[in-house]
């Protein structure tokens, strides 16, 4: 029973991990249909910018946390405005190959300033184990679970209660005619640009937390896991990414509980197939008819 | 364009064959001449590239040891010449700085190569030339077994596992897990050796998990692996996963023993820590050298390293420089008996040598039986509470 209550804490974590990072992937799609594939080393540059804070700097895991979100986001709003922006009206191919681009550049330049060694990020915390009864439970993975609630709960409360949130559905909606009812749809996709980016910004430290180390290449696994999410829980929908996240990690926990670690990439990227000859929109997701 | 091509890198290696046929006649028309002050060695190994610092490790380890035998006089007399070759890590350039090496400069054994692969590659084209090659770290069971003049100076992955087996029963650990990565030679191997000792020793393997490369969450292996509530797990990998390994199982509250190999060495105090200090506690691994073995041999290694290099030695300096002390100890008996070098019978006398000789190596004694494989004792190493390592034991073979 307690391995079992262990086993799922550890599905929830990795799974919340893929969430918030599907989370950026999706809202990025929904807004402006761009398979934002530099997403997965924003959380890298978020987990170098830990190193950096704690172990070169020495200042306190308060300012790492705050500075890797902040870089995070300033990155991800970088981004649109220098790769993305200028390419709004091109073929959608060249903005998807744009960004490949700017995900290779990230991870070239990383291993340029940083080398190619995983460098390692210290402990946030002292505390590392929490005693609950009998259980002992990691604190890097309960941590990330609530605040993957949590940051899932604001975020759908900004998309849904505020002003900012109505606007970015609109452009989601229809881009064309948000404009014209006087919706600034530009500086409305460096916002959707920059929540996408604090919340890998807030993965990162999860990630750094749980798994510290940092290397060049750590975004492109994560990110390619988080894309499946996002697609099997349907791109653009918010719970679909959080629920195609959980899917991914359970699915992950499970193929390795059961010994056969070796297939667990296997098996994610089968679901992928099964979710797009089954149902290509996701579980979540919309059929949207074309208008003529 | 092809056949062009092939054709004009047929003529370059004719010509350098040429040349070096030449340079060989030079050589032994200067022997004749009385030139005979030198011995030369070769030294090969990665010194550029991923895996350079291994290289550059055993190659000053090397470096060091001639310098020192020069300083005292040589051999017989003779000063030993060192020809370095930078194989990159590569098999082919290896092959090529090999073929270099003995018809260019008419090296009469070499110190190499570093790397497994490159080091097969080299063993396989020395067995016609029958030159004697002495690796200082390539420990994967194959490298020594193409011939007998191939050597090593380090223990294989299936020993290390055994001695950490042994350790561990020594111990008295009941019940141990293991958790390595597939698909790698060195975890496997060493896995294998470990359970298979582990279990003649009546210990119980309560679980062996497995993850892949790249992985980084390991945290279902070892809930399944807490759950058989083992006395001590075997990590067999390099540090940076070890790291993780370690600080994930101590977030789940595991706090007994961690055992592992000689990739652990660099897991604490060299340009990263790859695990806090305070999870460091009841680890435990095998290895060639440490600078914390404060005997009178290792001892001056280390001072004298400090001065040549301005930094501390790690146990791939430690292992060229035994490497290169075994291959003097050949040399000498190949000298004492008086043969022209470069000759069959000296070449085989420098193989005699090796085979027959007792070292007294900063890794320890080591010595041959038969076969290129070392028979030496193992370190046990542990971790202060500071986080540097300290000798917990000494393991005889």
């Amino acid at each position: 029973m307690d391995m079992f209550l262990s086993q799922m804490l550890n599905g929830l974590q990795l799974g919340s991990i893929y969430a918030l990072v599907a989370l950026g992937y999706t809202m990025v799609y929904g807004i402006i249909l761009l398979l934002n594939f530099a997403h997965g080393d924003i959380i890298m540059v978020g987990a170098y910018v830990s190193w950096l804070v704690m172990a070169q700097l020495g200042l306190s895991p308060v300012v790492a946390v705050l500075l890797s979100v902040a870089a995070c986001t300033l990155v991800g709003v970088l981004i649109d405005k220098v790769a993305y922006a200028p390419l709004r009206n091109a073929p959608r191919l060249s903005i998807l190959i744009t960004a490949i681009g700017v995900s290779y550049f990230l991870e070239n330049g990383a291993q340029l300033v940083f080398g190619a060694d995983a460098k390692r990020v210290p402990a946030f915390t002292d505390l590392q184990t929490i005693q609950l009864g009998g259980l002992s439970l990691s604190f890097p993975a309960v941590a990330t679970v609530l605040v993957t609630i949590v940051a899932t709960v604001a975020l759908t409360l900004l998309v849904q209660k505020s002003k900012l949130g109505k606007a970015m559905r609109a452009v989601s909606e229809d881009m064309g005619a948000a404009r014209l009812m006087g919706i600034n749809v530009n500086s409305t996709i460096s916002f959707t640009f920059a929540v996408g980016s604090a919340l890998a910004g807030i993965g990162a430290v999860l990630y750094a937390m749980a798994y510290t180390q940092a290397s060049p290449t750590m975004g492109m696994m994560l990110g390619t896991k988080a894309f499946v999410a996002a697609v099997l829980g349907g791109i653009g929908s918010i719970p679909g990414a959080v629920v195609g996240g959980l899917i991914v990690g359970f699915a992950e926990m499970v193929v390795t509980a059961l010994g056969l670690s070796v297939w667990k990439d296997a098996v994610v990227f089968l679901l992928l197939i099964i979710v797009l000859v089954v149902r290509p929109t996701g579980i979540f997701g919309r059929t949207m008819s074309e208008k003529v | 364009m092809c056949e062009n091509v092939s054709r004009r890198q047929f003529l370059q290696a004719s010509a350098l064959a040429m040349a070096g046929l030449g340079l060989a006649g030079c050589g032994n028309g200067g022997t004749e001449g009385g030139d005979a002050t030198e011995i030369k060695v070769g030294i090969l190994g990665p010194h550029t590239g991923d895996n350079s610092s291994y290289g550059l490790a055993c190659k000053n380890g090397a470096q060091l040891y001639f310098d020192q035998l020069n300083a005292d006089g040589g051999i017989n007399g003779k000063q030993v010449t060192t020809f370095v070759y930078d194989d990159k890590g590569d098999a082919t350039e290896a092959v090529n700085a090999y073929n270099s090496l003995v018809q260019n400069d008419g090296v009469t054994a070499i110190v190499g190569a570093v790397l497994t692969v490159p080091s097969i590659a080299v063993a396989k084209a020395s067995v016609a030339d029958n030159m004697p090659c002495v690796t200082p770290s390539a420990t994967a069971a194959d490298v020594v077994t193409f011939g007998d003049n191939t050597f090593r100076t380090c223990v294989t992955d299936p020993v290390q596992g055994v001695v950490m087996a042994d350790f561990a029963a020594e111990q008295g650990y009941k019940n141990v897990a293991t958790l390595y990565k597939t698909g790698d030679d060195y975890n496997e191997g060493v896995n294998a050796a470990f359970c298979e000792e582990a279990e003649a020793k009546g210990i119980t393997i309560t679980s062996q998990q497995s993850y892949s490369d790249g992985d980084v969450d390991f945290n279902t292996q070892l809930t399944a692996i807490i759950a058989t509530n083992p006395d001590a797990i075997l990590l067999p990998n390099y540090y940076q996963e070890d790291g993780m390994i370690v600080t994930q199982a101590r977030q789940q509250g595991y706090d007994k023993v961690f055992l592992g190999v000689d990739g652990w060495s660099g897991i604490y105090g060299g340009p990263e820590n790859y695990a806090d200090a305070a999870d460091l506690h009841d680890c435990y691994y095998c290895c060639a050298f440490s600078v914390s073995n404060e005997t009178e041999v290792s001892k001056a290694f280390t001072e004298d390293y400090q001065e040549a290099y301005g930094e501390a030695p790690t146990n791939f300096c430690a292992l060229g420089y035994d490497a290169a002390m075994t291959v003097a100890a050949g040399l000498t008996a190949a000298e004492e008996a008086g043969l022209e070098a470069g000759s069959e019978d000296y070449k085989q006398a420098v193989i005699d040598g090796i085979a027959s000789a007792t070292v007294e190596g900063v890794t320890g004694t080591i010595s041959y039986d038969g076969t290129g494989d070392p028979v030496k004792s193992s370190l046990i190493l542990t971790f202060a509470e500071d986080g540097s390592e300290k000798t917990f034991d000494i393991i005889e073979a």
